[in-house]
């Protein structure tokens, strides 16, 4: 290939994660001559760094919990791990990943480039230059993600050693005796959870009053609760200063007080990646590292869309993906319905995990809902006994007029599994009717979620 | 610019026609209120007046052509002053500008049907047969606001209703109170409102009419509210009419003196020369200007004049506000704005409720002379018929002058005859002076 080759496509995608590599893949169902580009490896950060491995590793954590309580349940086990194996697991499932990504892009006819792309104006769309070639297209997709938000005014930024991001955190050599994750969104408990599961003493650092402050507050204060119990630190209310490394360890300043960690985990959240692509140049609307969309995801130039986290929040990898289809659909002049936020479901694999959908209780009622409630905890329903999970609970929040879902928040075992019974019934716009008229098979965790239902009219069964 | 006259709707229901004979040819030159066509409908034979002066450049529908859709173009005038250059890669029906205003100049008090209606036919279909598609939510959000299911379009896939489709109605006129004056059809047995649905069919049958020998089109929202609407004021307002003959040539002859001195695109209509010798007319006759409440007459401050238009499955009444403030290019261009929005169903509801007199205009379609039902809580509706050249008597000689007759109906409980007759003498005086409405 000569070096100032031009190839042109109908659509280049930028970034392969779960919002490019699927948006390239429906662009080429739909008949478009698609490229996508990746300057790492495909699949991007979910696949490789992010919700897959964390997952490979939270499944170690739950394995390795179970067999401390293998008692529990008439077993012997002597339990143990070795860490570098539990890492090799995780790092092993990410590269099977990424290699079936690469499969679909054969499978869909979906051209691989190599190599960070950068923007030049262009017509209709701005052209894309990536590894020494010029690719024209009718319409360019940047789904480049994001990263983890550093602070370096602070000493909030990875070195490394003592202190990591997510990334770093993934691929640990050795369990940290001490360790302060700052942050309680879904990536500082998850991590939180992980070493802990793994004897780590793990104290966890908010900043407001309380741990995943994007959930329900009635599911916050019982994960704290089950933290807590786990033998977890958790400081809400609380900021982290004057963190300095010190060789092997590090200390940083909590609520005024120097403590020293082995290691400290920075969960403060995400930027954008849109440097260094020459989207100044082309004048793309960007708001604080997040290039602003419409509801299309057209950016302000034309023949420039953005998906996923380069985005508006919520930053969910199914999110990014469903962003994609509609995108492109809309390129292809169907008539997709723009992304509902309040539809996107959200989980956390901490243990106990975590899932939930549309609005808290709190956003309903501010929203000017008039409510109904429903619970039902884990204690009642037999399933969850026989699996020797009884703690959880499962909330419902119907609007009383109009009977419609507003939000579901769960708390317990397996409830990210249960979680998209709910969407499925949020997207189809069922009522409380039609929820309480559909049969849940027994014996299941599912049947929580009928019964929570009922309960928010007054008509729970177990309980 | 070529003007297309379009396939008249010449009753509410008429979807298509046969354009039975050309009353002009190819190169005629026609003025306002010429007889271009007879149109053929299954109940009757009308004629198709010009309502633009122009010369026939091309006759697109052939004589006898049958099942002509309404709203398609059967003949293409050029204006004066235009060649046949102007008809230069012009295509029947392109503009669609043109198309969605089929008459872009005649009184627009009543529009025939947008052109929109054949479209929307395969859309519409979709949701007509037993099942009307509509998720569990979005039909108790209907329910609960009174809406009717049939009456909307679902975004859905495959066209199935969702939250998102009801909670967009609340602003359509769908369940808001609104004026719906004169009745296009005569009050049968529609009084029947509220009657579950699905009863129609037993409702007939017991009035001898034997089911499948006709057609059950479901009442939509608006379809209900004129049903109500006027059967209530039909029932409790004691309506009397009074009438009246103008002539109108020193009318016709000022429009047309005005229409070559307006700005661009301002084009005044005997209709908005009409609005404004009634809101006139208000003003000098303030005690005619009134709505009658349980406490007391409230006498308006300012003549709000509802106009009605026909719309695709209804009419509507958009007022222009304190029209007797207002002059003839601003009440044409407003009207025009007010007419175009009413059409595609995106008026705000003050923009249709709470006037203080209506006017109904069925001139271009001949009617000679009608009565309208008031429109609560108006006092007063003008019902505007066909002007045309009529023999007169004048000091004591016989002779011919373009006469246009007026109803003005009255809530007698407000507007005694005495402030009618008044308040029609200061019309007329208006209409055949015009020059008394510049003062």
């Amino acid at each position: 290939m000569s070096a100032k080759e031009n190839q042109s496509f109908d659509v280049v995608v930028v970034g392969s994660g779960p919002g490019g590599y699927v948006t390239a893949i429906r662009a080429s169902q739909l008949g478009f001559k698609t490229a996508i580009i990746e300057k790492d490896a495909l699949g991007g950060v979910c696949l490789n760094w992010g919700c897959i491995p964390t997952k490979a590793l939270l499944r170690s954590a739950e394995v390795f919990e179970n067999m401390q309580h293998a008692s529990n349940y008439g077993l012997s086990a002597t339990p143990g791990f070795d860490l570098e194996a539990i890492v090799k697991r995780s790092r092993g499932i990410a590269n099977q990943l990424s290699s079936g990504i690469k499969f679909l892009m054969k499978k869909h006819k979906v051209t691989v480039f190599e190599g960070f792309a950068k923007l030049e104006a262009g017509k209709p769309a701005p052209r894309v230059i990536v590894d020494g070639k010029t690719l024209t297209a009718n319409h360019v997709i940047l789904a480049t993600g994001a990263r983890a938000r550093t602070i370096p005014a602070a000493g909030l930024e990875p070195d490394g050693k003592t202190i990591w991001t997510a990334k770093e955190a993934m691929i640990p050599q050795e369990m940290p005796k001490r360790l302060l994750v700052i942050g309680s969104g879904a990536i500082g408990m998850e991590f939180a959870s992980f070493y802990n599961a793994f004897g780590s003493d793990v104290t966890v650092v908010e900043m407001v009053d309380r741990i995943l402050p994007a959930e329900d507050a009635e599911i916050s204060t019982m994960a704290e609760k089950a933290f807590k119990k786990k033998g977890m630190r958790i400081l809400t209310n609380t900021q982290v200063g004057n963190v300095k490394p010190g060789g092997s360890t590090v200390s940083a300043e909590i609520a005024g007080k120097a403590e020293t960690f082995d290691r400290i985990i920075l969960a403060i959240g995400i930027v954008g990646n849109v440097e260094d692509m020459g989207l100044e140049k082309l004048g793309v609307k960007i708001d604080r590292t997040h290039i602003t969309v419409d509801e299309y995801s057209r950016s302000n130039v034309e023949g420039l869309y953005a998906i996923g986290d380069v985005t508006t929040p919520p930053w969910l990898a199914h999110k990014a993906s469903h962003e994609g289809v509609i995108c492109i659909e809309k390129i292809a002049g169907e008539n997709p319905h723009p992304l509902d936020a309040n539809k996107i479901p959200g989980c956390t694999y901490c243990q106990p995990q975590i899932a939930s959908v549309g609005l808290t209780e709190a956003q309903a009622k501010e929203a000017g809902h008039k409510i109904r409630v429903g619970r039902f905890p884990f204690i009642g329903n037999g399933k969850a006994i026989a699996l020797g999970e009884p703690e959880g609970l499962i909330k419902t929040i119907f609007d009383e007029k109009t009977g419609e879902l507003l939000g579901a928040h769960m708390i317990g075992a397996e409830v990210t599994e249960l979680i998209q019974g709910y969407t499925v019934a949020q997207t189809l716009e069922t009522t409380e009717k039609e929820l309480m008229e559909t049969v849940f098979p027994h014996p299941t965790l599912s049947e929580m979620m009928h019964e929570s239902v009922l309960d928010a009219y007054g008509r729970a069964l177990h309980i | 610019m070529p003007i297309e006259i379009l396939m008249p709707a010449l009753s509410p229901t008429m979807e298509e026609g046969n354009l039975s004979k050309w009353l002009v040819a190819e190169g005629d030159t026609v003025s306002s209120g010429d007889l271009l066509a007879e149109i053929e409908t299954d109940k009757a034979t009308m004629e198709v007046e010009a309502v633009e002066e122009g010369v026939v450049a091309a006759i697109l529908v052939k004589e006898g052509s049958e099942g002509v859709k309404v709203n398609t173009p059967i003949a293409v005038l050029l204006e004066d002053g235009e060649d046949k250059s102007a008809m230069d890669g012009y295509t029947p029906g392109v503009p669609a500008a043109q198309t969605a205003s089929p008459k872009p100049e005649p009184e627009p008090a009543i529009e025939s049907k947008p052109a929109a209606k054949p479209d929307t036919t395969s859309q519409s279909t979709e949701q007509k047969g037993d099942r009307i598609k509509a998720s569990p939510l979005a039909k108790r959000i209907a329910k609960d606001k009174g809406l009717d299911l049939s009456a909307i379009k679902g975004s859905g896939p495959n066209g199935r209703i969702i939250k998102a489709d009801v909670e967009d109605l609340t602003s359509t006129p769908v369940d808001a109170p609104q004026a719906a004056p004169q009745s296009v059809e005569p009050q049968t047995d529609t009084t029947e409102v509220g009657m579950p649905r699905g009863g129609g069919a037993a409702y007939l049958e017991k009035l001898g009419i034997t089911p499948g020998t006709y057609d059950l089109e479901p009442l939509d929202g608006m379809r209900r509210t004129i049903a109500k609407r006027l059967t209530d004021s039909f029932r409790d307002v004691p309506h009397f009419p009074l009438n009246i003959d103008c002539e109108i040539d020193d009318l016709l002859a000022m429009r047309k003196d005005l229409n070559t001195q307006t700005m661009e695109g301002v084009k005044i209509s005997v209709n908005d020369m009409l609005i404004r010798a009634c809101a006139l007319a208000l003003k000098q006759v303030p005690e005619s200007n009134a709505s009658f409440t349980p406490d007391g007459i409230a006498y308006h401050h300012h003549a709000d004049v509802a106009v009605a238009v026909a719309i695709d499955g209804g009419l509507i009444t958009p007022i222009i506000r304190e029209a007797e403030n207002k002059g003839l290019s601003l009440i044409s261009m407003e009207m025009k704005d007010l007419a175009a929005r009413a059409r595609e169903r995106k008026l705000k509801p003050q923009e249709f409720q709470g006037g203080t007199f209506s006017i109904s205009n069925l001139g271009m379609m001949g009617i000679k002379s009608f009565g309208s039902i008031i429109n609560q809580p108006q006092g007063m509706i003008l019902s505007v018929g066909a002007g045309g050249p009529r023999p007169v008597v004048k000091d004591g000689e016989l002779t011919v002058a373009t006469v246009m007759s007026v109803t003005l109906s009255c809530d007698h409980r407000v507007v005694d005859g005495a402030i009618g007759a008044k308040w029609l003498q200061s019309f007329k005086r208006m209409v055949e002076t015009p020059v008394t409405m510049m003062l």
